[in-house]
């Protein structure tokens, strides 16, 4: 059996997304040339920026895609440093940054290579399960702040923080709001109205699209300064020859969401409940991560006491399952996930700890599967390990 | 270029991966000459070797081992136990990191590191067998020091590569690789990079 829980990495196409896309092959016209071709690459690119643009609750002029979340959230990010005094933009702008210590890394990297240009950055911690703490939001807040940028859904441990009640906060402290809504869009209703954001980032391939394209909604009047410069695509605002296809792919995307997102939550609940349950019933010392109800319903991190992830993310692969893991090991540093550190577990629960992201078609059968075939990977790996002491969880853990 | 349905890992570390040779059943190491454990789980690996030796001949017969890390750590740990067997403690004491990446097949580069802990754990252990057994004489202590962990360079390596020409901090980790990946070492390497520059060329 072969089972795909890594839905947060990336999705598999949607059939639907790929259809329209292998029948929109031939078309290779580039949308800013008046000709026939030209137009009709043109038509589709503005239809799907209407489908991205109501999926969200925007205006379709607020909608500008790009080439990734990354690129979205660095676009965004890099509005906030410039300050010379040529630029309309960056002249006008304050130059702290508050974001949170869970962001994904191009937030993080970004603002660190923002404050050796000179900008200031600050740091919201989160609590126990990933939220952030929202006096201490207040506390940074001033007229210093330029801008707040808060991950809406954590891509590891899958905590939604409150964007509405953090915009309005942010909003009367005469600051700008982003939030890299990467994870949660397709996944949880997203309305910038609603939310009130400024910016938001989308990307495609986590709701069934293509890669290497993705979306960021800038509010109507919001100042904007392009990160990719030499082009009057996407009205000046991201200069490269329009990536038709994959734009066509991200259309069709939220279109097929806008089907099948309303059932989905319910039967995603209920898969992260049986997985949650059977974990808890079959495996010993284990912690789970993230918020137990303000969370992504198909998003599970659970960690393993006396057990290092990356050997059971390579055990469960040779059973046919992928997940992921927050260990050091597999990512190619030596420390573990910064999400899982912030939220406060020590190092080894972080070094042993998996995520289990679930998709459209996952299945109640594949959570069965997995909780056959976990529980004596773990046995095997903790009877080898110098680190298990069982009922040592407890100690472990303080 | 790794091949779909391919590993990052060689053929026999997966084979040392999933049917591990020589594993410690149980806590209880009584009936063990020796025991020796290094690594801590901040970093993410921790192993623990065990060793019974002939006592007439000084000669390994019989290896075991707990590992707490990655597949490359638990292949590493488990080949080592089997390379050591028939050994005698002087030659066990000096296998490298690197004969035990190349029984495994090699390693990727930013795994290296998995590699040391189990020969430095062995070595240990053979120490502890030496203390044991009123050989304190015989207990050496780590000849070379890793200096950098992710990349399993040593002070010796150091030496090496000032030797050979590298004067800088950027010469050294071109030739050495030093430093390519958590950087927490640089500080160190640097006073070890003046100190032989020093020593060597009286600079």
């Amino acid at each position: 059996m072969k089972v795909y829980f890594d839905h947060n990495a990336t999705t598999p196409m949607h059939p639907e997304v790929k259809k329209e896309m292998i029948e929109a092959m031939e078309m290779f016209g580039n949308p800013s040339s008046m000709h026939s071709w030209g137009r009709e690459a043109r038509a589709n690119v503005e239809d799907a920026r209407r489908k991205v643009a109501d999926f969200i609750g925007a205006n379709d002029r607020e909608i500008v895609f790009v080439g990734s979340g990354s690129e979205a959230n660095n676009t965004v990010l890099s509005l906030f440093v410039c300050g010379t005094s040529q630029c309309i933009v960056g002249s006008k702008m304050r130059s702290t940054i508050i974001t949170t210590r869970i962001e994904h890394p191009c937030v993080l990297e970004t603002s660190e290579c923002l404050a050796h240009r000179g900008a200031r950055v600050k740091y919201l911690d989160v609590d126990r399960y990933g939220k952030i703490d929202l006096d201490q939001l207040a506390d940074m807040l001033g007229d210093d702040v330029g801008l707040v940028s808060v991950m809406m859904a954590n891509n590891e441990i899958g905590t939604l923080q409150d964007i509405e009640t953090i915009t309005k906060m942010v909003h009367a402290s005469g600051s700008l709001m982003h939030t890299d809504a990467v994870q949660a869009v397709g996944k949880v209703p997203v309305d910038v109205r609603r939310l009130g954001v400024d910016f938001l980032t989308i990307s495609a391939h986590k709701m069934y699209g293509p890669k290497g394209v993705g979306a960021l909604f800038v509010k109507k009047g919001i100042p904007y300064c392009p990160l990719i410069r030499g082009g009057h695509q996407e009205l000046g605002r991201r200069a490269g020859t329009e990536n038709t296809l994959g734009i066509l792919g991200l259309g069709k995307a939220v279109e097929m969401r806008t089907l099948e997102m309303p059932e989905e939550e319910a039967r995603m609940l209920l898969l992260k409940q049986t997985l949650k349950n059977g974990i808890e019933e079959r495996i010993d010392d284990i912690h789970f991560n993230g918020h137990p109800t303000d969370s992504l319903a198909s998003t599970l991190n659970v960690s393993f006491a006396g057990v290092e992830g990356e050997s059971i993310l390579l055990y469960l692969d040779l059973e046919g399952i992928a997940v992921s893991t927050g260990s050091a090991c597999a990512s190619g540093s030596l420390d573990p996930s910064h999400v899982l550190l912030a939220t406060g577990v020590n190092a080894e629960l972080a070094h042993g700890s998996i995520r289990f992201s679930m998709g459209r078609g996952s299945t109640l059968q594949e959570v069965e599967y997995l909780l056959d075939v976990l529980p004596p990977i773990i046995q095997r790996i903790r009877n080898m390990s110098t680190a298990y002491i069982k009922g040592g969880l407890h100690a472990a853990s303080r | 270029m790794l091949q779909a349905g391919e590993w990052a890992y060689s053929d026999k570390l997966k084979e040392h991966f999933m049917n591990p040779k020589n594993i410690l059943q149980g806590e209880n190491t009584d009936d063990f000459d020796g025991v020796g454990m290094e690594g801590n789980l901040q970093c993410g690996d921790q192993m623990m070797v065990v060793i019974k030796v002939d006592k007439v001949n000084d000669v390994i017969t019989d290896c075991q081992w707990k590992t707490y890390g990655c597949a490359s750590a638990i292949a590493s740990t488990s080949v080592l136990s089997e390379m050591v067997k028939g050994m005698t403690l002087d030659q066990a004491f000096h296998i490298s990191p690197k004969e035990v990446a190349q029984e495994l097949g090699g390693l990727p580069d930013h795994k290296i590191h998995c590699s040391v802990l189990g020969d430095k754990a062995l070595r240990a252990a053979i120490n502890n067998y030496y203390t044991r057994n009123g050989k304190e004489d015989k207990v050496k202590q780590e000849q070379a020091k890793i200096v950098c962990q992710c990349m399993s360079i040593t002070d010796h390596d150091i030496e090496d590569a000032v030797l050979e020409g590298a004067r800088s901090y950027f010469e050294l980790q071109e030739r050495t690789k030093l430093g390519t990946v958590c950087g927490q070492c640089k500080d160190e390497a640097e006073l070890l990079l003046e100190k032989f520059k020093h020593i060597h060329f009286g600079a």
